[in-house]
């Protein structure tokens, strides 16, 4: 495999463990009103994924700075063509990641409920828009042959951009109810597997046409196996929760986004941007990429460093693996049964 | 405005914005380390209380600066896609290191502190915030490489499409500019860290002693411990602050000698090289000729040479040089875009390249002389009560803050016309650079980066207000952390009694959890 190659299989890569990964974070804060009702339920969805949210965004950071680092100019086109959009995400983020800490830095009922909206609302924006931006690298933006957007703000907003911001907004809503039904105790627990159970069937529809779509345009037979196993995990995840086994129903759904992403990265390749005007204006790996030498060094740096940090960030999980149960919170009525 | 300003003064302002944050996270990590560790080591409850004070201003701090390098990392593509097309080779390289590198290592470690009080053994817990610190080190010195790069382009030869192709990727993470300003902005950082502590403490100090209250508890000893770190911490900083300083003088007058002569206004040639110490006249005009000012004899030649004597070049002088060089005019180009054909300014703006670099200058040391005043007001366990002195102190905090805007403001500002400076060490033909005003994305409309500046300083001002109301409320609160009960002399309950699969027994701790969220 040419450098080239391994680059853009280790931004497939990064692109789908933010996914894995803050899925889930995105899922329970977009879950809060419809699992969080009681404060005390609220209060414990928030301490799941209190302390992994951070670290799962910096795999976007990291993602985000791959694609500048490897493929400059998939980055160049990519981002002004969406300029509008990826301004909102921004956004969304910002309020979220502040939202989480000012949350308890100070103690009323109404700031509670006030940044605990802004932490859904965050979470939906920035799901919404990553999905979008994801969707339209993949499917196709209006772009010239100098790689620059074609009509107004909004034209790069097109289906492919709504077919990928559902499909990850969907996802993420099951993958934080599986994540929550494994990581707490209790009334939740039993609510967020009702949810993953009822909903996982629907909420895999718009990922799975988006691979096949990806597929069928530009797909090999490996591809084809890939979307066959997304499929399959689909089933293999539902059977599982149903039966009480929330941590293969996990496996099993993060399998299926795995699978779904291989088959639309593995099928979109060489291609990085296709462009809607002309298949000509298509940007490629190697119209994107920078030399080999910069190549050679980040794959070398990469060889050592993230084995590291996936070995770290493997070791937080674990000493925070613990169920959670709801307790009373201060300044609140305490032990209001289910 | 055409899309290049309305580009440059948003890069401008969320970056200067997120500079707020970042001396701040930089400079307090390191102490409430150095408070961490000392508890560790000596089990004395001040030490404690300390940590968990600065501790969580530190967090509500980081916060802020998490969400605005967000945006930092997405804006080279937004609004400067060619600059970003141009300097691929080499710029985005480091910014991927610095995440792969330094935030999983900030972001994992520090949620393992939050998180991790009485959970994980006691050493390995501090371990955790060293690794964060350290993380939030490596970042600094991975960015500041990539923009001393735009400062002193080394490591590169020029491809055939005429952009920088990385040969030696070594030589860019030791380009002598990044290690000088490395360094530079650590030790700045301190100054920043260090203030705070001297302000806010000097004022507790203070308002204790007026209500009467004692000065043989703990919560004395965390005031009184705070501003004597902290004064220290400013002086030692301050001078170090001075020698790197100088030490950036003098590869900016080999690399970038017109950014030095527009910080002294010098127009002409001068052997011995005076420094401008007050200058009026037509500042604004950008004409040099028409400013006037007061000045040191020699002590430019001593800052760009380490002599008295030799000639430091003229800002008119430069201006001819470069023109010859670089041409005198923008290419005719549509890449250019409005200002194609026009002829090119080689000056930076004189007002703001001059007075950024006083201010940096005279903040910093308003800084140190208030630390050294600290130091000297509380000698032998005395308690300040002047107003002027303990107020001044606490508005003072802000002087760092305004020394490091001020001093990027210099170097990014400076720089212009350029975003990539041509490096004089090579042959002209071997030179790459960049203009600014190609640097902006020629298919985004001025509409559009019109409503994202609106739409983030809106955002970021309001950010701001929250923000200093919480830590304003926080530091009046002062050390008793909890809302009704006085900080407990918390001892972590070792693991075992902990991981029993729930943490209730946590939850009426909840104050003394440094928490992002739960
Ligand atoms: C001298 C140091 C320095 C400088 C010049 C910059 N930053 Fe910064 N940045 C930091 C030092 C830092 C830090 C200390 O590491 C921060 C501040 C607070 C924090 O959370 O980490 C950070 C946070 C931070 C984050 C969030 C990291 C996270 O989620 O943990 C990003 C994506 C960036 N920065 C990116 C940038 C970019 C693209 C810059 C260039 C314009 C930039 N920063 C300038
Ligand atoms: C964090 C501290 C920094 C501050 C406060 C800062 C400040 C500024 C300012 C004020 C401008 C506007 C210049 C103008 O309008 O003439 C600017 C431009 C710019 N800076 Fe920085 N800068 C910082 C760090 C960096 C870093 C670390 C990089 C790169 C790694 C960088 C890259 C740029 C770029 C690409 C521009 C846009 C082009 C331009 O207008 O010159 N800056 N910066
Ligand atoms: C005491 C004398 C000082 C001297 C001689 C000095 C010198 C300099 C010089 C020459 C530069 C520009 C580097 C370049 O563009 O190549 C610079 C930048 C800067 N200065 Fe200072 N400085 C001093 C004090 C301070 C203080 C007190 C602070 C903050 C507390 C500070 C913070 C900065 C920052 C953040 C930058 C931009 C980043 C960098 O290049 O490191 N400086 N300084």
């Amino acid at each position: 495999m040419d450098l080239q190659t391994l680059w853009f299989a280790a931004v497939a890569v990064l692109w789908t463990g933010f996914l894995l990964l803050e899925g889930f974070d995105f899922g329970v804060a977009a879950l809060l009103p419809v699992l969080g009702r009681r404060p005390a339920d609220r209060h414990l969805l928030l301490r799941t994924i209190g302390p992994l949210w951070d670290g799962n965004e910096v795999w976007l950071i990291t993602a985000v700075g791959a694609v500048f680092a490897a493929f400059p100019g998939w980055y160049a086109t990519w981002l002004p063509a969406l300029y509008l959009p990826f301004v909102l995400v921004l956004l969304g983020l910002i309020i979220r990641a502040v939202a989480f800490e000012w949350r308890h830095s100070h103690h009323t009922a109404a700031w509670d409920t006030t940044w605990t909206r802004v932490i859904t609302a965050g979470s939906l924006i920035a799901a919404l828009g990553i999905g979008a931006a994801l969707g339209a690298t993949t499917l196709g933006l209006p772009v010239d042959g100098e790689g620059n957007r074609v009509g107004g703000a909004f034209s790069g907003l097109g289906w492919p951009a709504a077919l990928g911001a559902v499909a990850v907004l969907a996802f993420s809503l099951v993958h934080g109810a599986i994540f929550l039904s494994l990581k707490t105790d209790g009334p939740v627990r039993v609510a967020a597997r009702r949810f993953a159970l009822r909903w996982a069937p629907v909420a895999a529809l718009p990922l799975l046409a988006w691979a096949g779509l990806v597929h069928l345009r530009y797909g090999t037979p490996v591809t084809g196996a890939l979307w066959l196993l997304a499929a399959l995990a689909v089933v293999v995840a539902w059977a599982r929760i149903r039966v009480g086994r929330e941590g293969q129903g996990f496996a099993a759904w993060g399998t299926m986004l795995a699978a779904a992403a291989a088959t639309i990265f593995g099928a979109a390749y060489p291609v990085v941007v296709p462009s809607t005007i002309d298949p000509a204006f298509d940007v490629t790996v190697a119209d994107a990429s920078v030399s080999d030498y910069t190549l050679t060094v980040m794959t070398w740096v990469a060889a050592v460093g993230l084995p590291v940090v996936l070995a770290y960030q493997a070791w937080t999980y674990w000493v925070f693996r613990t169920r959670l149960t709801a307790e009373p919170v201060h300044a609140e009525p305490a032990g209001v049964p289910a | 405005m055409d899309v290049l300003d309305v580009a440059r003064w948003q890069f401008g302002i969320t970056t200067v914005y997120h500079f707020l944050m970042v001396p701040l996270t930089i400079g307090l990590g390191i102490l409430v380390a150095v408070m961490h560790t000392m508890w560790v080591r000596t089990d004395k409850p001040e030490w404690l209380r300390m940590t968990r004070f600065w501790g969580r201003i530190y967090l509500i701090n980081f916060v802020l600066g998490v969400a605005t390098g967000l945006v930092q990392e997405f804006q080279f593509g937004l609004a400067w896609s060619e600059y970003s097309r141009f300097v691929g080779d080499v710029f985005g390289s480091l910014l991927a290191l610095e995440a792969l590198l330094a935030f999983f290592l900030e972001s994992t470690f520090l949620g393992l502190w939050i998180f991790g009080w009485g959970r994980i053994p006691k050493k390995v817990h501090l371990a955790a915030l060293w690794a964060a610190v350290i993380g939030s080190i490596v970042s600094a010195y991975f960015i500041i490489a990539a923009n001393s790069w735009m400062q002193h382009p080394v490591g590169v030869a020029v491809a055939e499409d005429g952009r920088p192709e990385q040969v030696d990727f070594f030589a860019v993470l030791t380009n002598n500019t990044a290690l000088a300003a490395f360094s530079h902005a650590i030790v700045a950082a301190l100054m920043v860290a260090g203030a705070l502590l001297v302000g806010v403490g000097l004022w507790q100090l203070r308002r204790r002693k007026l209500a009467g209250q004692p000065t043989a508890d703990a919560d004395h000893q965390v005031w009184r411990r705070s501003v004597r770190l902290g004064g220290w911490v400013s002086l030692a900083a301050f001078v170090l602050v001075a020698l790197t300083g100088d030490w950036q003088g003098k590869l900016m007058y080999q690399q970038q000698p017109l950014k030095m002569s527009s910080a002294e206004a010098l127009c002409q040639t001068e052997a011995p090289a005076s420094f401008s110490i007050l200058a009026w006249n037509k500042l604004g005009s950008n004409e040099c000729d028409d400013v006037h000012s007061i000045t040191v004899p020699g002590l430019l030649s001593f800052l760009a040479h380490s002599d008295f004597s030799s000639a430091v070049p003229g800002v008119n002088d430069l201006q001819e040089r470069y023109a010859a060089v670089y041409g005198a005019t923008y290419p005719d180009d549509p890449s250019f875009g409005a200002k194609a054909g026009e002829p090119i300014d080689y000056t930076p703006v004189l007002a703001v390249t001059y007075w950024s670099f006083r201010l940096m200058i005279g903040t910093g040391a308003v800084s140190a002389a208030v630390a050294a005043y600290a130091l000297w007001a509380t000698r032998r366990g005395r308690v300040p009560t002047s107003r002027i002195g303990v107020h001044g102190a606490l508005l003072a905090v802000a002087a760092p803050f305004v020394a490091n805007a001020t001093g990027w403001i210099f170097t990014e500002m400076g720089r212009q016309p350029f975003v990539v400076v041509p490096n004089p060490d090579v042959p002209v033909d071997e030179q790459v650079w960049f203009f600014t005003a190609q640097a902006v994305s020629p298919g985004v409309s001025a509409a559009e980066v019109w409503t994202s500046l609106i739409a983030l300083t809106a955002v970021y001002g309001a950010l701001a207000v929250v923000e200093l109301w919480l830590i304003t409320r926080f530091v009046r609160r002062g050390v008793t952390t909890g809302d009704d009960h006085p900080t407990p002399g918390f001892t972590p309950q070792p693991p075992d009694e902990v991981d029993d699969g729930g943490d209730a027994p946590r939850r009426d701790r909840d104050d003394d959890v440094l928490s992002f969220a739960y």
